[in-house]
């Protein structure tokens, strides 16, 4: 029970993950094409400023979470899983850094190294994480003894690059809403356009991953078994029709609550066809991690639910209010102010 | 090189990295609320100048400390996977708690206190530095709360069925008399290395006469502060040694390069290890009995020697020897610096050559914590967990092409962004204060 537990509690971190970074990795890599002007790309840079540290730690927590509460999930995932975690890690870093540098030298050669960087590392992260999660729902080629039998290129299979362009997509759609919500004038009008156009490549993607996870996963044995789960794929594809009327309509928060519903169904949906597995061995059935052999003992998980139980609302609820103290539109008087990126 | 050296050798680069930004994060934060706090409560702007020109170093400084310190809780689990599994039960959960209690809480809180300056009342904005250095400060508890159990385990049994260490008790983990000597240490010195960060900005500034009453008040108001955390560290590290000594006797061994058991042991003011003949070449001025008093507070007590244990149980000497020496030698240097400093503080022409020493000072806090950490991570050697598991039992079973590479890329991404982030901080600090609000 504990066990099942924190399965729940460790798909929800991730998607709580992906509703938080993934706009502002989605935006950065719509920088090239929303930011024209150096006010504009500005514009982008400040409407994630006081977010992407904060939303970055919910990767750490799932990281975290996954260690303490899966430790031999955790041992084996991240050792096998070796090359795109760090490249993973690597982007992160660069990210980071592209938007603490970008603005602390006058020069537009320097600016434009940065919005290079943080364009290219913002694109890698989205992929990675598509391809990360993608192979997760396939399984890897591991043994018993969690050796990793492969290479890099193993990893970018079809069904890999399918999940990473698909993370791609939902994460710019999610990243241009939020610049709706973050900005006026011309660019909150090409963000809308943006968002039009992420959404027909996300639907579009969608059933092509829809198709794929049916040929290359045996994700839906368990809505076979488990019917409610159903509710799952409705919720997301509720959530991603939602997005484009609520665009229409002006209604930018509840438009951007619409793709957070999507991306948070879709990760239930993927990482609950799995359970209770979570490491799939592609060669080895024997050699599979699920929730149940590769746990914590009940006293570290009990102990570490208390913590998260009390801990996680509190978060939250701060996070929560960071949000609205800063959920104004990006104006040029900020951009002028001498703390803005 | 076979993939336990090499994966040391990233761990290692990625984590004293990573501490370059740590202490100055820990300690500025502490000096940005006392200067924040009296900001609030009198309204000064003088005050408020203060907290904006240190606060743009705080700032540059933080964000390398968040994203490299990312790479060391992955690196557990891609380099360190043997360890990872068999000790996770217990020290997983102090890495996912530092997350959900204070990681979060800083970056959330810095980030209001970035850009809130126009959004929020005076005292509130005062509050989230508060909140920022309580939480970066109680997120190195919890980081050397795990790196304690390393060094020292306790509160767990071996499950030898599951072929894994397992937790028997929380309370033990977290009551670790070691672990909370070391976080002692490691807090006093990254504030007094915050201290002399901006002891050393504002002589830049005094010997050049800019901004002269500006940065003669930070001088004045951190120098004694610098002291007083000195002459503390002094106490908490004869503490830790003491520590050492009855949890670690071997890493005590390698520390003194100390090869015979003996009583009444000397200290011995210049050493020359030689271990390849197992013994010094060099051991000049030594005053009988003051080992045995450091380590045991009692100058006929046993002290261990390197010989008792097979070659195999003891960490690699030199290194150990001499991080050990290099850091004391330095704290004394501090002593010296932090009360000229506070001798002088108020006088208006203060000497320029203490103002140079501080200035060229700068570094060496940093490289004193980094012997520091050497004398407890190679100290510990060969464990990864003190007694329980050897290091090369711990390694991920990835091929030494993967580590190497990634080590590569660790070194280049690495050296490139720490030029760049000293480039603007040294930028920065040197521009001095904006000018005056209206």
């Amino acid at each position: 029970m504990l066990e099942t537990i924190w399965f729940v509690l460790w798909t929800l971190l991730w998607a709580v993950y992906f509703v938080l970074d993934g706009f502002d990795l989605g935006l950065g890599a719509l920088l090239p094409f929303l930011g024209n002007t150096e006010e504009e790309r500005r514009t982008i840079y400040n409407a994630s400023g006081p977010f992407w540290d904060g939303n970055e730690v919910w990767l750490i927590a799932a990281g975290g979470v996954t260690f303490a509460a899966f430790p031999s999930v955790y041992a084996v995932m991240f050792s096998t899983l070796y090359a795109p975690l760090l490249l993973l890690l690597f982007a992160l870093i660069l990210r980071a850094v592209s938007y603490e540098f970008r603005n602390k030298v006058d020069s537009p050669a320097w600016r434009a190294l940065w919005d290079w960087v943080h364009f290219l590392v913002n694109l890698a992260a989205c992929v990675l994480l598509g391809v990360f999660f993608a192979n997760l729902f396939m399984g890897i080629p591991f043994d018993a003894n969690g050796v990793y039998q492969g290479n890099l290129l193993k990893l970018l299979n079809i069904y890999g690059l399918a999940g990473g362009l698909f993370f791609l997509a939902c994460f710019m759609m999610h990243g241009a809403i939020w610049l709706t919500i973050k900005s006026r004038g011309e660019i909150q009008t090409k963000a809308l356009a943006a968002a039009g156009i992420c959404w027909l490549a996300v639907a579009f993607l969608f059933i092509v991953f829809l198709v794929l996870t049916f040929f290359c996963t045996s994700i839906f044995a368990n809505y076979l078994r488990m019917p409610w789960l159903v509710a799952l794929p409705v919720l997301a594809v509720a959530g991603l029709l939602m997005v484009p009327r609520l665009l229409n309509a002006g209604k930018l928060w509840l438009a951007w609550s619409a793709s957070a519903l999507f991306l948070v169904a879709t990760t239930f949906f993927g990482v609950m066809g799995i359970y209770p597995a979570m490491l799939i061995s592609s060669i080895e059935p024997k050699a599979t991690l699920t929730a149940f052999n590769g746990a914590s003992t009940a006293n570290t998980l009990e102990i570490m639910l208390i913590v998260a139980l009390i801990m996680v609302p509190i978060v939250l609820l701060y996070q929560f209010w960071m949000y609205r103290l800063f959920s104004k539109p990006i104006t040029s008087e900020d951009l002028n102010s001498d703390h803005a990126y | 090189m076979d993939v336990v050296m090499l994966s040391r050798l990233q761990f290692a680069v990625a984590v004293f990295f990573h501490f370059i930004f740590v202490p100055l994060t820990l300690g500025l934060s502490v000096i940005l609320v006392w200067m924040e706090t009296r900001y609030a409560m009198s309204g000064d702007e003088f005050w408020k100048r203060q907290v904006k020109f240190w606060g743009k170093l705080f700032l540059i400084n933080f964000t390398l400390g968040v994203v490299t310190g990312i790479t060391l809780e992955f690196q557990f689990g891609t380099n360190w996977a043997r360890y990872s599994e068999y000790v996770g039960d217990i020290f997983g959960s102090l890495l996912a708690i530092e997350a959900l209690v204070a990681f979060f809480m800083e970056s959330t809180f810095i980030a209001v206190w970035h850009f809130g300056w126009d959004r929020i009342g005076r005292k509130a904005h005062c509050v989230c530095i508060w909140l920022v250095a309580i939480a970066s400060n109680t997120s190195a508890l919890w980081i050397i709360l795990a790196n304690g159990f390393m060094q020292h385990p306790v509160g767990y049994a071996v499950n030898a069925s599951a072929g894994r260490a397992e937790l028997t008790s929380f309370v033990e983990v977290l009551l670790n008399g070691y672990a909370w000597g070391q976080y002692a240490h490691t807090i006093l010195a990254s504030w007094a290395l915050a201290g002399f960060f901006v002891l050393g900005v504002s002589a830049w500034h005094l010997l050049r006469k800019s901004h002269s009453e500006f940065f003669h008040r930070a001088f004045r108001m951190v120098a004694p502060f610098t002291l007083a955390l000195t002459l503390i560290l002094t106490i908490s590290g004869h503490e830790q040694g003491a520590n050492v000594a009855k949890y670690q006797p071997v890493k005590l061994a390698a520390m003194e390069s100390h090869w015979q058991t003996q009583r009444n042991a000397p200290f011995y003011l210049f050493v020359w290890p030689n271990p390849a003949n197992e013994s010094n070449s060099v051991e000049f001025l030594g005053i009988p009995g003051l080992m045995s008093f450091i380590a045991y507070g009692d100058t006929n007590a046993e002290v261990k020697g390197l010989l008792d244990y097979p070659a195999t149980d003891r960490p690699p000497v030199s290194e150990v020897f001499w991080s050990f020496r290099g850091m004391v030698g330095l704290g004394m240097l501090f002593l010296v610096l932090s009360l000229a400093a506070t001798w002088q503080r108020k006088r208006e022409d203060i000497c320029p050559h203490l103002l140079h020493g501080l200035v060229w000072n700068i570094p060496l806090p940093y490289v004193a914590i980094m012997l520091g950490w050497g004398v407890a991570e190679i100290g510990r050697q060969p464990w990864i967990v003190y007694g329980l598991m050897r290091t090369s039992d711990a390694v991920s079973p990835v091929p030494p092409s993967s580590v190497g590479i990634s080590l590569l890329g660790f070194i280049v991404v690495y050296s490139i962004l720490g030029l760049l982030d000293i480039y603007l901080l040294r930028k920065y600090a040197l521009k001095g204060p904006d000018a005056q609000e209206a």
